[in-house]
């Protein structure tokens, strides 16, 4: 489904890369979360897999695709295949819950008989039937990324990326979508979410990828958010770089170490 | 469906983008206003010079017993006219001539009567003052050279003179203003491309989250460009239409109407005609231009 082959990406003026030979293989309906500080190339993975950026070394396929000879005329229909949720929703403030859910339809043509039929389905789906005509800023954070998430699934991708999309939420309504993305990805849909929520990745139990400065430090099936297995190998070049852990809810001397678990959140039904 | 999307987006950003769209709008408009104006001062050189240069003889004129100069005030001989006369018909030049006539002092007297009836000198002027001459139609009104040179200098000739050179200071001055139109056409066209450019610019940065999502859903990449072109080029031709009219109106009410009324004698005078062959060229200008630097200034967005 998704293939990295020794990917190297590195950026323009900064000699230390963001990805550094990385390989890995995600396949068809596994949920995957992606690890790591600020900084050690979540983001950059995920644009990568979107071909927002192209590697600076390394092969790349996803879908059976090898991005790197995909032409920029078909990478806008390479991305019908792939959904995205964000931190920050990205929703259109002037345009209603439908409207937001239609528009992703609208843009690559999808006739309006089926989008007044395929949107009202993904709103139930999500748990906003009802609120379909309500504007962006009439909704809680945990609504709007419901719409998000149903915007980025509306048109049946076959990936699913999520850039921390609980980032912004408390945790009752992180748990609930977090449940929302478990039943996206039971119906086949490949998740991958970066993410920092400790007691998400601890509770979930699903695979785990740790990277840390752009090298992949941890592959772990069943995986919790620090892990119980391996030691840390790189904890001490990232505190010197000072990128270490800077998001982290709990003071830095109190980073869990490999001996002393994360302290794990409990979930609000 | 999509149709309809597309042409909603444009209403759109016109709406969100009036005041720029306004100065699009007058900016293509003046600067293809220029464009016609040049266009047609063009046509107007052409057809004064079809006109005047079908007319335009070569006039060989004959020493009069006022003649200074070469003939040294000694009336030309018949001898020395039968030689020219003569001249003409040689296979040399009989085959630039069309066809040529003898003009004697009489004829000159009475045709400088008719011309100057209105002017004091006519009085003062007597038949035997005005040159007697041959009137050449050429046919090939260019080749006046050949002519002027082989009968110039002969015993009898005053003088040979080109008609046409008589014109050429006027379509001089014509060409200049014709340039100098379009001096300023391309500079107020340079104006009206980047002026597009800049607003296609600002309508694509106030749609940006639009566009974010729009690339990251997939849609196409000729769906995203689409509507910005189609803004710029509906107030380019929205410019263009104006500056068609404008032509049309300069040609009928101002060079109809005006110079039409006032230079009635010379009827070489552009007409609608001409007028509705710069309009569509004004339209095409107008809008192959937008297009162009819409896109380019759009092509930004679609990077992927």
């Amino acid at each position: 489904m998704i293939r990295f082959d020794q990917v190297t990406k590195l950026y323009a003026g900064n000699s230390r890369p963001a990805l550094n030979s990385v390989t890995l293989e995600i396949l068809k309906g596994e949920f995957v979360f992606l690890v790591g500080a600020s900084g050690s190339g979540k983001s950059s993975f995920l644009r990568l897999v979107l071909k927002e950026e192209n590697p600076s070394k390394g092969r790349i396929h996803v879908l059976g695709q090898d991005l790197g000879r995909l032409t920029s005329r078909k990478v806008p229909y390479f991305r019908r295949n792939l959904g995205v949720v964000f931190q920050d929703f990205r929703l259109l403030p002037q345009k209603t819950v439908f409207g937001n859910v239609a528009f992703s339809m609208q843009v690559i043509g999808k006739s309006k008989g089926f989008i007044q039929e395929a949107v009202p389905d993904v709103l139930k789906m999500v748990g906003l039937a009802g609120k379909a005509s309500r504007l962006p800023h009439e909704l809680s954070g945990g609504e709007q990324q419901r719409v998000a998430i149903a915007r980025a699934i509306v048109n049946k991708p076959a990936i699913l990326l999520a850039d921390e999309p609980t980032g912004n939420l408390d945790p009752s309504t992180s748990a609930g979508i977090m449940t929302l993305l478990e039943r996206i990805s039971s119906s086949g849909t490949t998740v991958i979410m970066a993410t920092h929520d400790a007691g998400i990745v601890d509770q979930m139990k699903r695979r785990v990828i740790e990277l840390v400065s752009g090298q992949i430090v941890r592959d772990e099936r069943q995986g919790g958010y620090q892990t119980q297995a391996i030691p840390l190998q790189a904890s001490p070049r990232e505190s010197s770089d000072g990128l270490a852990h800077t998001h982290d809810p709990v003071p830095q001397s109190q980073v869990p170490t490999a001996t002393t678990p994360a302290p794990v959140r409990r979930f609000a039904p | 469906m999509r149709f309809g999307l597309i042409m909603s987006e444009v209403g759109n950003g016109l709406r969100r983008n009036i005041t720029m769209v306004i100065s699009v709008i007058l900016v293509t408009f003046i600067s293809l206003t220029f464009v016609g104006a040049a266009i047609l001062l063009q046509a107007q050189i052409g057809q004064m010079k079809g006109y005047w240069y079908d007319r335009a003889q070569v006039a060989v004129y004959f020493c009069t017993a006022s003649s200074v100069g070469e003939c040294n005030l000694v009336e030309a001989t018949p001898d020395q006219k039968n030689f020219v006369e003569a001249q003409l018909q040689s296979p040399g030049l009989a085959a630039l001539i069309d066809r040529y006539e003898f003009e004697s002092h009489e004829q000159a007297y009475a045709r400088y009567q008719e011309q100057f009836s209105d002017n004091e000198f006519a009085d003062f002027v007597s038949p035997e003052f005005l040159n007697e001459a041959f009137w050449v139609n050429l046919n090939d009104p260019t080749q006046s050279d050949a002519l002027v040179e082989s009968l110039s200098g002969l015993a009898g000739v005053e003088e040979v003179k080109d008609q046409r050179k008589y014109l050429d200071p006027i379509f001089a001055a014509l060409n200049a203003a014709s340039f100098t139109a379009i001096g300023i056409a391309s500079l107020m066209l340079v104006a009206a491309v980047l002026l597009i450019a800049t607003t296609i610019r600002l309508s694509a940065f106030s749609r940006r989250r639009e566009l974010g999502i729009m690339r990251l859903v997939g849609a196409s990449n000729r769906f995203i460009q689409t509507p910005f072109i189609l803004e710029g080029v509906i107030a380019a031709l929205i410019g263009s239409v104006l500056a068609a009219g404008a032509v049309l109106a300069i040609v009928r009410f101002f060079v109809q109407g005006y110079l039409g009324s006032t230079l009635q004698t010379t009827t070489a005078v552009i007409g609608m005609s001409e007028a509705l062959l710069v309009a569509p060229i004004l339209l095409l200008v107008g809008v192959v231009l937008a297009a162009a630097s819409a896109n380019v200034a759009i092509s930004r967005y679609l990077k992927v």
